[in-house]
């Protein structure tokens, strides 16, 4: 094309198409290089990562985006992210508080349907994930600090969530609406894990009426406590991927 | 097999070889082609323009188009209705999946996330190898044309596309195709790099088939610009000139039987099947004189779709099983 004349439609064509062509490649590339951005830059908190994520980076990097962990959960906890999330489109989360992860499964089916590894294969049980730990956020709020009991349906008429009972339906979680409870002193947090010794109640005054969720090493993280405490807004939270002793982030 | 040498390098964007040296046999052909239009007589030019006229206004079979977009609809509705009565036996998307339990992963999808992560995953490789497998026998980048869901929503803009060219309204801007090749490892060197599978994230054959099985999601926007991009500015802009999936879909399909052939000696060089193209610099050889043999197996970058098959007026493009002629 060199050899062209500057002044030749050819030329000046080839040229244009050259022009064009960069255009092009910083144009998809400017495209992909923004969807990462908002990612680097931690623009929106941590969510919580399926059952057996590894860490965060090592994560985003091994997720393929197929979404196989989706298909598997019994209870459509895993979610993928929308490109408005800004924490690389495709890869899955837990939004607990909507719908935690309770286990249904019993052997961890996201991990094992996981092609890349980004979800660990050496955990086989649900006692060995470690997806963060819960915390409770606001004890004065909490309606077992204050000693008082809890009728009705544990999150309204309207809630989605789905929740297994093992006492009513060992193979099919049922909707959290459609389980209400007559409790004397609220202990749905501790009564609902799906975790043994992860959490319990523990007395705050000497009459024993008053008491407070306290959360132990066990507990894997799994958001079934920040999804079921019917406080508005949740008393008990899961701080995602916080491990036993280390200090409050 | 697909692809030889020239053929890989036309698809990485050289333009195609003007062969010098004809074999005899071709040479006889095209010999006697030229007395044949010498001697035409003003009735059978005219019956001619009239044949390729009625091609363009689109008198011409759709078989292999309608059998094409039949097949990308039922396997994507395959994994769609597997995830809503939840069946399990087409589990995830296009990007990775296990079909009857079998992994399956796209083979440039997994690259970017080994590059990224830095260590192997024995079921990753099971499920590329697989995928290659396949692709190998039926023909590398017919996953283009055939399964993409991203395809059959770009053949729709391109028909917009070339309706609205014909009127005038707007112009092809094409890019140079050399541009794939440099995404392709551009994007490889990026997720080494940058520790992240960029790639991934906006492919939209990813985004189009997560959005089938789960649900529509705000990143179809960014399918849709691509796919306005496609109708008003460059005719099939993101399969010509960057999708990466496909030219890695096109290196495997260098290594298969299955490919298209032009046998010249019926061709009346119209060059129809080269309007139609997707890919038209593998369709070089059915212009008038340019064919060095007889018989020439369409090259690699070839999506396998059978348009070019639907136009012709003489049969001289067919789909062909290399080596299965040999047996019969």
């Amino acid at each position: 094309m060199s050899k062209l004349p500057n002044s030749s439609p050819r030329y000046q064509a080839s040229r244009r198409r050259f022009l064009r062509t960069v255009g092009l490649f910083v144009g998809v590339l400017g495209a992909s290089l923004a969807t990462f951005l908002p990612v680097i830059a931690k623009w929106v908190p941590a969510r919580l990562r399926p059952p057996g994520a590894i860490d965060e980076p090592e994560f985003l990097a091994s997720c393929i985006k197929c979404g196989q962990c989706v298909q598997v959960c019994p209870v459509e906890a895993i979610r993928l992210a929308d490109i408005d999330e800004a924490m690389g489109i495709g890869v899955p989360y837990i939004d607990a508080r909507a719908q935690a992860c309770d286990f249904s499964c019993d052997a961890v089916q996201c991990i094992l349907a996981c092609p890349t590894g980004s979800l660990n294969h050496t955990i086989v049980k649900k006692e060995e994930v470690r997806m963060g730990l819960a915390r409770v956020a606001s004890p004065d709020k909490c309606l077992a600090t204050q000693g008082l009991g809890f009728k009705g349906q544990a999150r309204g008429a309207d809630f989605q969530g789905l929740l297994r009972y093992t006492e009513i339906d060992r193979w099919n979680p049922i909707p959290v609406r459609d389980h209400p409870y007559d409790l004397a002193l609220c202990d749905l947090c501790v009564r609902e894990c799906p975790i043994d010794n992860a959490i319990s109640l523990q007395p705050i005054d000497t009459e024993g009426k008053r008491k407070m969720p306290v959360i132990n090493e066990a507990c894997v993280g799994c958001g079934v406590c920040e999804m079921i405490c019917p406080v508005e807004p949740t008393v008990i939270v899961i701080d995602e991927r916080k491990m036993w002793g280390e200090g409050t982030a | 097999m697909k692809g030889n040498l020239d053929a890989l390098l036309v698809m990485f964007g050289k333009e195609p070889k003007k062969y010098k040296r004809l074999t005899e046999q071709a040479q006889a052909i095209h010999l006697v082609k030229k007395e044949q239009i010498r001697r035409l007589t003003p009735e059978e030019i005219a019956e001619f323009k009239q044949e390729l006229k009625e091609i363009k206004q689109g008198v011409h079979s759709n078989k292999w188009r309608n059998r094409r977009w039949m097949t990308i609809i039922i396997v994507n509705l395959f994994f769609t209705l597997s995830f809503w009565i939840d069946i399990q036996l087409f589990e995830g998307s296009m990007i990775a999946s296990r079909v009857f339990g079998f992994h399956m992963a796209d083979i440039y999808s997994a690259l970017q996330v080994v590059l990224a992560y830095k260590i192997v995953f024995i079921n990753l490789i099971i499920g590329t190898v697989t995928v290659v497998i396949i692709w190998v026998l039926l023909g590398g980048r017919a996953f283009c044309s055939w399964i993409c869901p991203y395809h059959l929503l770009a053949d729709l803009a391109e028909k917009i596309h070339l309706k609205l060219v014909a009127k005038k309204w707007i112009k092809d801007h094409p890019f140079h195709r050399g541009v794939r090749g440099i995404f392709w490892i551009v994007f490889a060197l990026l997720a080494f790099i940058l520790g992240y599978a960029l790639f991934n994230s906006l492919n939209p054959v990813g985004i189009v088939s997560r959005a089938l099985i789960y649900g529509p999601s705000l990143a179809l926007l960014w399918v849709f610009l691509l796919l306005l991009v496609e109708i008003f500015y460059s005719r099939r802009a993101w399969c010509r000139y960057v999708c990466p999936m496909g030219l890695t879909y096109g290196m495997v399909g260098a290594l298969s039987p299955l490919q298209i052939s032009y046998h010249l000696s019926g061709c009346h060089h119209e060059a129809a099947c080269n309007a139609v193209c997707e890919v038209p610099h593998v369709l070089e050889c059915v212009k008038k004189g340019r064919a060095d043999q007889v018989k020439i197996d369409i090259g690699t970058d070839c999506t396998l779709c059978g348009a070019c098959i639907d136009v012709c007026p003489t049969q001289s493009l067919r789909f062909e099983i290399k080596g299965l002629s040999l047996i019969n």
